[in-house]
């Protein structure tokens, strides 16, 4: 099962490897990892989707508690907050086929922000299975460069602590 | 004043008295600050050992073990060394010289990234990157290692950061770490709820691991035990944690443990685990229904990963321990189970296993009763870790060292040195395996150099005992591959080379003679005991 995990750590250098490597050797999977800067310098803010079931999950948690740089860690459900991811894609497209690629980005509300030769570039954020929804229609057009960000996620109001 | 300097000043205020360590290039400069400052320095022989006996330094001073290299081979050297410490807790500050900040990165000589290498080991680790933060990491490291769980930190200080002028410094009293809080004291509600069930259980026992010597609560478990009369069992890191020669002492738990102990704690229906992960070879049999368990520990992360738990209890085992006392009014009623265990426990009587040569149960047997109250026993891993560990008798102030959590070979020659040094008042007891010796052999150079009167046992019986015994159980007798050293040294004479006195002992009453003689001799002192190769490890 997928989980999804806020991760609030001290801005510097080796964090990182810190926690990515904390998943490789006791054997954890990411699906996906991404980091920020939060509105203080000084904390970053990781959001990282895993796999497994609870008790792995627990364990997860407990690890990435002990290590001195995490200053917090907060597992999420999908219910209770904002999850999205941004995706960069070029396709191609020539002049007969871009109406209907057109179509299809309007649908799921992307743009268009590069247009060259024989391609189009997209720019589309949304959850996991919009974002892959949208890849599946984009596949017969022909993917040639293809970049997500991996989730981020903020819980919604009603959920946060007072 | 220089980093270098500071550094030096930084390690007094922590109240360092000594180093252990291997000088080089890139680490000259803190070297040279040592010296001036005139702070005590071991020169070893392997920087691996450098880390064992400030392994064995910590256990027994209770201080923070401290141990220096220089970069690269020097580093990489003390690995083994940091994940032992690591595996069992024992809160070391190491630190490596590295190449200068500008060279990171390029392959130089002697550059190793000890930080990325050391990382999954490390409590914490650090690579110093500005003069002015020198101070304040060194006060987090001692910090870091010493609360909470203990553990070894790593700083990594390159070389033309060491040399780089500073004007003064200010080394705070405590320093906050704001992703580090260890929890103390227990959930209130989780201690009342242990309390009530103590009270009810009908075959409780309690199991110590090394987090009861950590937390320094055995007079709390000795004080629970007086109030509820539960029996006690040990894991192999907590063996010294209670009086052996009290009757509510049963018997080490585990793969190598005494089958009545395994089975009583099979058996029971309240365990009580105090500072043990309960990992593969102190397995708690949980088969039983209906088992409750208690857990104790201060670190959360080991609360529930190898073993579900009923009432978890986060926290130092001594605060816990005095909350549950506390809240007992009444001792459970527990005399059928504890007649029971009497019985269990008589039944298995141990014979007197006939060898041609000296039966290291029963040499161990002796040293036990011919050394004092305060005697520290260090194992090294095999065979004669089990032997030693299972045939010494633990009570008063006696304890154990041995590296319970990695298992590893040449820990006890160098730890011991360690320990004495730690704790010079104390007899120390070195056991090993001929296997063991070699592996850091050159340690009886610290020994000697060092004027350290420890008594060394090496069994000898020309093979790697336990890796052998495996490989005998699992593809048969004939299979036996890797394991014989076919020409054996004379080890007597390795001792005697290196200065040190030593005897070669054939029988038991070799033994004894000889252990009388290292017991007077008040100086170091090697006894090889030649053992019989199909001598088992139970």
């Amino acid at each position: 099962m997928k989980h999804i995990l806020l991760v609030l750590v001290e801005n510097q250098s080796g964090v990182l490897s810190k926690v990515s490597g904390l998943f490789t050797r006791r054997g954890y999977n990411i699906d996906s990892l991404s980091v920020g800067e939060t509105e203080d310098p000084g904390v970053s803010r990781m959001t990282i989707t895993a796999r497994g079931d609870d008790s792995t999950i627990e364990q997860i948690v407990k690890q990435l508690n002990k290590l001195v740089d995490v200053i917090r860690v907060l597992e999420i459900k999908k219910s209770e907050s904002v999850c999205r991811e941004l995706l960069l894609i070029r396709v191609k497209a020539d002049m007969g086929k871009r109406p209907s690629i057109m179509e299809i980005v309007s649908i799921f509300r992307g743009s268009i922000i590069d247009v060259y030769d024989d391609s189009l570039m997209i720019e589309l954020t949304g959850d996991e299975a919009k974002i892959e929804s949208f890849t599946e229609l984009m596949r017969p057009y022909g993917i040639m460069e293809y970049n997500r960000t991996g989730l981020t996620a903020l819980k919604r109001g009603k959920f946060c602590e007072k | 004043m220089i980093v270098a300097d500071l550094i030096v000043k930084c390690l007094k205020k922590e109240n360092v008295e000594l180093v252990y360590g291997y000088p080089g290039g890139h680490i000259l400069p803190v070297y040279e600050s040592i010296r001036k400052q005139d702070m005590k320095h071991v020169l070893v022989r392997n920087e691996q050992s450098a880390v064992h006996n400030a392994n064995g330094y910590a256990r027994a001073s209770k201080k923070v073990g401290v141990c220096l290299a220089t970069s690269g081979p020097g580093a990489t050297n003390m690995i083994t060394g940091i994940s032992t410490a690591y595996m069992d807790s024992v809160p070391l500050v190491i630190i490596t010289g590295q190449v200068p900040l500008n060279q990171i990165g390029d392959d130089v000589f002697q550059e190793a990234d000890i930080i990325g290498s050391t990382e999954p080991f490390t409590k914490y680790n650090y690579l110093v990157k500005n003069k002015d933060e020198v101070a304040g990491i060194i006060k987090k490291a001692f910090k870091i290692a010493r609360t909470g769980r203990p553990g070894p930190v790593l700083i990594d200080i390159p070389k033309d950061i060491q040399l780089q002028k500073i004007r003064s410094y200010e080394y705070p009293d405590d320093i906050f770490i704001k992703g580090y809080n260890p929890v103390f004291e227990g959930h209130i509600g989780q201690i009342k709820r242990a309390a009530n069930n103590i009270k009810k259980a009908k075959k409780p026992v309690i199991c110590c691991g090394g987090g009861v010597l950590s937390s320094d609560a055995k007079e709390e478990v000795a004080e629970l035990v007086r109030k509820t009369d539960i029996p006690v069992l040990v894991t192999f890191m907590g063996l010294c944690a209670f009086d052996q020669t009290n009757p509510n002492y049963i018997g080490m738990v585990g793969m190598h443990g005494e089958n009545y102990s395994n089975k009583i704690i099979k058996e029971s229906d309240l365990v009580i685990v105090i500072g043990s992960r309960v990992a593969d070879r102190s397995k708690i049999d949980v088969t039983a229904r209906s088992k409750k368990i208690i857990q104790i520990d201060i670190d959360s992360a080991e609360i529930g990963k190898n073993l579900s738990v009923d009432i978890p209890i986060v926290g130092d085992a001594k605060n816990i321990l005095k909350d549950i006392i506390e809240r007992i009014d009444k001792a459970p009623e527990i005399s059928e189970w504890k007649e029971y265990i009497c019985n269990l426990k008589g039944r298995y009587q141990e014979k007197i296993e006939e060898t041609p040569l000296v039966n290291p149960k029963e040499a161990m047997k002796f040293a036990s009763d011919n050394m004092s109250d305060n005697a520290i026993l260090i194992t090294d891993v095999g065979q004669n870790q089990f032997w030693a560990a299972r045939n010494f008798k633990f009570y008063k102030d006696r304890m154990i060292f041995g590296s319970g959590g990695l298992g590893t070979m040449g820990y006890s020659l160098p730890a011991s040195i360690g320990a004495k040094m730690g704790k010079p008042d104390s007899e120390v007891i070195a056991v090993m395996g001929d296997g063991g010796i070699q592996m850091l052999l050159a340690e009886l150079g610290v020994v000697k150099e060092q004027n350290l009167d420890i008594k060394i046992i090496v069994f000898n019986n020309a093979r790697l005992g336990m890796v052998k015994e495996l490989q005998e159980n699992s593809y048969g007798r004939p299979s036996v591959f890797g394991t014989i050293f076919t020409d054996s040294p004379d080890f007597e004479a390795i001792a005697k080379a290196f200065g040190l006195r030593g005897r070669t002992v054939k029988n038991n009453q070799e033994f004894e003679e000889a252990f009388k003689e290292a017991m007077d001799s008040k100086e170091a002192f090697l006894i090889e005991a030649l053992v019989d190769s199909d001598f088992k490890t139970l």
